[in-house]
């Protein structure tokens, strides 16, 4: 632990470096006698460097993917490996390069900020002379110098998720995992969280972060694979997706007074329409028509074809489209 | 990091497990006063009215005392390791993961097990040998053999580990809102079948009482201390509760280690 001085990620250290930093083929984990596998033949790898979102509602198994990477969870099947190690051969060599921000706090309270900092240091051999420096040097690009001796209970939701990202820096890891960093907290809390995630990337750490939020991922991930029950429907960066669905615009409908499926068929005839989809609740009848070119110039014709199909629009909305989208495409639901 | 291959990133697991152990005992360090109070308080009280205050009255027997003293030492040796393991693990398993920083150490997850005992076992040492000056104190004069002295700290180490270890398999076993439950229903007659209040061998006509007394590690402790600092007191042969001891240290063990790891990875 030579270089240990800041936050700079120690590849070419002994350490394969033509290794992708995660790679991860045909992971299966099944918990128990569960007979549904929560990763169901998972693969894909990221580069070195990259920023990589895990996308995907609530249970598709992200959480259990971190999880086995991290080496807290034990694999059913498959490879798993971070800097070239395997994870499930070699647990404590990968730990020595992992760096990992849990989903739920989980902050020592024995101990005051810059004690788990400083103590996370020690477990992973930082030498004694550099602890405090690296601790405050992290604490203040936090943002969280004037915190150094409270105590995590005393900390805002925000702060203490700082904290946690910090000591996850603090034996200057090459991959850092992070859950869901930003589930719960305020939107400043929040974006202060993203600036720090992309001056950690710019810096050259390689980082994986699972979420179920759309504008996460798009905001900050070079690569996004969207999983579902444990497997990976896509993989490509958030506008490779997003061009990867048919049309290039969107016209969301308000309907009232018609049959959806009658209305759904005369628009589809509309020319420069590449698709409808129907988005209805309980609440109203809603749809998605997706526009080959600008919005504008299908607008008018779209319209007319409501009205012929003896429908009243109540409301209009041109967009284009997100990663909800090509998560719908590819699932036929919502992510929330 | 200068190692040749890609599995040797990191400091060796001896610096972890290191990192790992110290940290409690600065946290140990930092509640200093709570520690020694919780210690302390217990093994004073019932030397205190056991040995002084019934012995004033007339009720028991001068020599009583020296009889309870030792197993005094060896109680506090096995009750507060369990607690320092047990608990915290509990808590830690169950509620706020606080663990899991440690558990992400580059250490083997058997190792950090290892480490709860060695920690636990640490406290229970420490709260055995001040109840050292404190039967000094509460009771005047202490009438001990010198020369067994490197036996029983022998005793005490093992009887500490015992004790680290199974509080280890407490609190991997045990849920917490079953942790009241079992710490009456465990660690009360653990109390008072350890024969820290009576030699072992004089209870040849409670023969039953005696068996439950057998299946009690703090016996060991308690008989191994008086062979070796009262002799005169009749006790279990020194082998005997050496080998019982060690036992113990074992099969807690491995059953503590395997709940560990169980806990610890899903």
């Amino acid at each position: 632990m030579s270089t240990q001085t800041t936050t700079r990620p120690s590849t070419g250290d002994g350490v394969d470096e033509a290794a992708p930093a995660v790679e991860v083929a045909d992971l299966v984990k099944r918990y128990g006698r569960s007979t549904t596998p929560a990763v169901d033949g998972l693969s894909f790898a990221v580069r070195r460097g990259e920023v990589f979102g895990l996308l995907g509602p609530n249970g598709a198994g992200k959480t259990t993917t971190v999880g086995i990477l991290t080496t807290r969870v034990r694999k059913t099947s498959g490879r798993a490996t971070v800097a070239g190690i395997d994870v499930a051969g070699d647990p404590v060599g990968a730990r020595a390069v992992l760096g990992v921000v849990p989903q739920r706090p989980n902050l020592d309270r024995s101990l005051d900020a810059r004690g788990n900092l400083v103590w996370h240091a020690a477990y992973h051999g930082v030498p004694r002379a550099k602890r405090q420096a690296l601790a405050d040097e992290l604490l203040e690009r936090m943002g969280l110098l004037d915190k150094a001796t409270t105590n995590p209970d005393e900390l805002s939701g925000g702060q203490a998720q700082r904290l946690i990202i910090a000591r996850g820096l603090m034996h200057a890891p090459q991959v850092l995992f992070l859950d869901e960093p930003s589930t719960g907290l305020d939107p400043q809390a929040r974006l202060f969280v993203h600036d720090r995630v992309v001056e950690l990337a710019a810096s050259g750490v390689t980082v994986v972060l699972t979420t179920h939020d759309m504008d996460e991922a798009a905001k900050l991930a070079d690569r996004v694979g969207i999983v579902d029950h444990g497997r990976l429907l896509a993989l490509d960066s958030p506008s490779g997706l997003v061009a990867g669905l048919p049309g290039e615009a969107t016209i969301d409908l308000v309907l009232t007074g018609a049959d959806v499926a009658t209305v759904q068929g005369r628009i589809k005839e509309v020319r420069g329409v590449a698709g409808v989809e129907d988005r209805s609740d309980e609440l109203a009848t809603q749809l998605r028509v997706r526009a080959d070119g600008e919005a504008g110039a299908a607008l008018a014709p779209v319209l007319g074809a409501v009205a012929d199909a003896g429908a009243t629009v109540s409301q209009v909305e041109l967009g284009e489209p997100t990663l909800e989208d090509v998560f719908i495409d590819l699932t036929g639901r919502g992510l929330r | 990091m200068s190692a040749p291959t890609a599995t040797r990133v990191g400091p060796g697991q001896g610096r972890a497990f290191l990192g790992v152990l110290g940290r409690d005992i600065a946290v140990t360090g930092k509640e200093f006063g709570t520690f020694i109070s919780q210690v302390l308080m217990q093994p004073f009280f019932l030397l205190f009215v056991f040995g002084v205050v019934l012995g004033q009255l007339g009720y028991v027997t001068p020599g009583y005392a020296q009889l309870l003293l030792p197993g005094l030492l060896a109680l506090n040796a096995f009750f507060v390791a369990v607690q320092a393991t047990a608990i915290p693990l509990v808590i830690d398993f169950s509620y706020t993961k606080e663990i899991e920083d440690r558990l992400l150490a580059p250490l083997s997850t058997r190792l950090v097990a290892v480490e709860k005992i060695v920690f636990g076992a640490s406290r229970g040492l420490f709260g055995s040998l001040v109840m050292i000056p404190v039967g000094y104190l509460v009771l005047g004069n202490v009438d001990w053999q010198l020369s067994g002295l490197p036996f029983s700290a022998l005793l005490l180490v093992l009887g500490s580990l015992a004790g680290g270890a199974a509080g280890l398999v407490i609190g991997t076993l045990v849920s917490p809102r079953k942790i009241n439950v079992v710490f009456a229903l465990v660690i009360t007659p653990l109390l008072f079948t350890g024969s820290t209040q009576f030699p072992f061998l004089q209870l040849e006509n409670l023969r039953w009482f005696q068996v439950i007394c057998a299946l009690n590690p703090i016996t060991y402790i308690s008989e191994g201390l008086r062979g070796a600092l009262t002799p005169s007191v009749p006790h279990l042969a020194w082998w005997v509760c050496l080998l019982a001891l060690i036992a113990a240290c074992g099969i807690f063990g491995a059953i503590g280690i395997q709940g560990f790891v169980r806990r610890a990875l899903d």
